[in-house]
């Protein structure tokens, strides 16, 4: 037992660009090495697509099945990265103790939060990056500006990131990931994904229609299938679920 | 070495619902590796995860190197280093991957590559964390509150079920830190590791502190030690008491079976040979009965299981 002087203390924070992107980029690697994650983000949206695309099953409307289907394709992206793969993985960490050990690391809280958001939103790139590739194969051939896609994706983030972290915040592990497929599965038969919400009743149209991934498969379709301008009622509807979602999440979540 | 506590902490009440896990604790750590026992449910990890910033104090004052660990987290964070009980690290993730990315949030780790060397973790090559081995996963966590180079490390049960050899390799490293001047608070169950290790123990029952000392000094207090020894059937007891110290006591418990009880140190050894040779005794089987930390421990923590 001499001192050699390995151990001394030399205590200190990186800064915090660096820390933010490393744990974003180790966020991510968890991500992509996680064979059930990639089933959910890239498999089913990927067969889906190519799919229902070609072979005649539900009835889109008028029109290329692949026009209708790529908007909600692209929705159904966003909800298995940004909710349902999310709130599992961060309901896992909970579990083992990631968040708590990471809490009295140097990262603020505040700064591991921003670093999870970073990861879904370099996941969700690379998914829009295969599944319009995939699409354009596929005869895809979609309208409207880039501008309003961009806010209808960022925002249908927000609003499912919101609802992600209060499952995974507040539920055990477990039911985290039973109730997480559970829920992608519901809203992608309900939510206007591949089945159009014209096929439901009138009256459940109407509730349907609130949903946060009904607003932005919609909102999509509106703009890559119909050219149409910024949607503001979908955008509207998003917001609202972001902002309730967020603040759910910021008040109940508990990390251990 | 310095004087001024690493830890100060004063009427610490935390409780949980209607359980109080700790009631009015008191405990002042000084540099150096402060060993804090006690039963299970006594309040060991709830007193370390309040100096770690995790549990809001319902009551008294909690400082750690001079700060507050609720209202100044952001300064106390990259200075301590944690291990948590069990887990702490993403399932998939692999030991030299997640050991690499704490080292990346700190200013001036350590290498991280002779961690991994001198913590034997650089045979789990690819495998995960989930399918690391009970021992590897903890000699991970350990790494992982080292590495940032902190000032002072919380080690929560470091050795619980490890193999002799990982908790040498265990005690190798504290004895390490502590050369360097890295201040060490360890909870733990194992009475030798604690005299092992601990410049100062605290032992801890139904959420207060109960003693607190160096292993030395709390062996000494408490009851009485214990000296034997065999010789001739018969010898006069009285002529021997009056040899010894006023506090102790000598006896004939069976023929040619004596026991001497009191501060037994070597001066008071040096009395018994003395008086032996005096009277033409030869002692055989001098035995010296010291009171081992455990005795104390569960003198003052009872022995039944709770």
């Amino acid at each position: 037992m001499t001192a050699t002087g390995t151990y001394t203390p030399r205590p200190g924070a990186a800064p915090l660009p660096r820390m933010i992107g490393s744990q974003a980029a180790l966020e991510t690697k968890m991500l992509l090495r996680n064979g059930e994650q990639l089933l959910l983000t890239v498999v089913i949206p990927t067969l889906l697509l190519v799919l229902f695309s070609t072979v005649d099953i539900v009835d889109t409307g008028a029109g290329e099945a692949v026009d209708f289907l790529t908007p909600g394709i692209l929705a159904l992206a966003v909800v298995s990265t940004a909710f349902t793969g999310q709130a599992i993985a961060t309901g896992f960490e909970r579990r083992y103790g990631v968040l708590k050990r990471l809490a009295s690391s140097p990262l603020p809280r505040w700064g591991l939060m921003t670093a999870k958001t970073l990861s879904v939103l370099v996941t969700e790139i690379l998914q829009v990056i295969l599944l319009t590739a995939i699409a354009f194969a596929l005869g895809w051939n979609p309208h409207g500006g880039p501008a309003a896609v961009v806010l209808l994706l960022v925002l249908g983030t927000a609003a499912f990131s919101g609802l992600g972290l209060l499952m995974a915040g507040t539920l055990k592990a477990e039911a985290t990931l039973a109730a997480a497929n559970l829920v992608f599965l519901l809203l992608l038969v309900g939510g206007g994904v591949i089945v159009p919400l014209d096929k439901f009743p009138a009256g459940a149209q109407d509730v349907l229609a609130l949903l946060p991934v009904s607003a932005l498969s919609d909102g999509l379709r509106d703009v890559l299938q119909d050219g149409a301008g910024m949607p503001w009622g979908d955008l509207g509807i998003l917001a609202v679920w972001a902002v309730v979602g967020l603040t759910a999440a910021g008040r109940f979540f508990r990390w251990e | 070495m310095r004087s001024e506590p690493v830890v100060r902490v004063e009427a610490l009440v935390k409780r949980y619902g209607t359980r109080t896990a700790v009631n009015g604790l008191d405990l002042t750590a000084r540099a150096g590796v402060t060993a804090v026992l006690g039963p299970n449910g006594a309040g060991k990890t709830t007193t370390v995860e309040t100096c770690e910033g995790y549990r809001r104090p319902d009551a008294g004052l909690v400082r750690v190197l001079g700060l507050d660990p609720q209202r100044q987290a952001a300064d106390l964070r990259p200075r301590i280093g944690v291990m948590l009980q069990s887990g702490g690290v993403y399932s998939g993730a692999r030991a030299d991957e997640m050991l690499r990315h704490v080292a990346g949030l700190h200013a001036h780790p350590l290498d991280v590559d002779a961690l991994v060397e001198r913590l034997g973790l650089g045979s789990c090559g690819r495998t995960t964390y989930r399918r690391l081995s009970g021992g590897q996963q903890q000699r991970l966590a350990l790494a992982m509150a080292v590495v940032g180079r902190p000032e002072l490390v919380f080690l929560d049960e470091p050795t619980a079920g490890l193999d002799p050899q990982a908790r040498r390799a265990t005690w190798d490293l504290v004895r390490d830190l502590r050369a360097d001047g890295v201040s060490v608070i360890l909870t733990t169950h194992y009475m030798d590791e604690a005299e092992q290790l601990a410049d100062d123990v605290a032992i801890i029952d139904a959420g207060r502190v109960v003693a607190q000392g160096s292993p030395e000094e709390l062996c000494r207090g408490g009851a009485e030690n214990t000296l034997r020894f065999t010789g001739r059937p018969g010898l006069d007891v009285t002529s021997l008491l009056k040899a010894l110290p006023a506090d102790s006591s000598a006896a004939e418990l069976a023929a040619g079976s004596y026991r001497v009880t009191g501060k037994v140190d070597p001066q008071l050894l040096a009395t018994v040979t003395s008086w032996c040779a005096q009277h033409g005794v030869m002692p055989d089987r001098i035995s010296v009965e010291r009171h081992t930390l455990e005795d104390v421990f569960l003198e003052l923590t009872g022995k039944e299981l709770r």
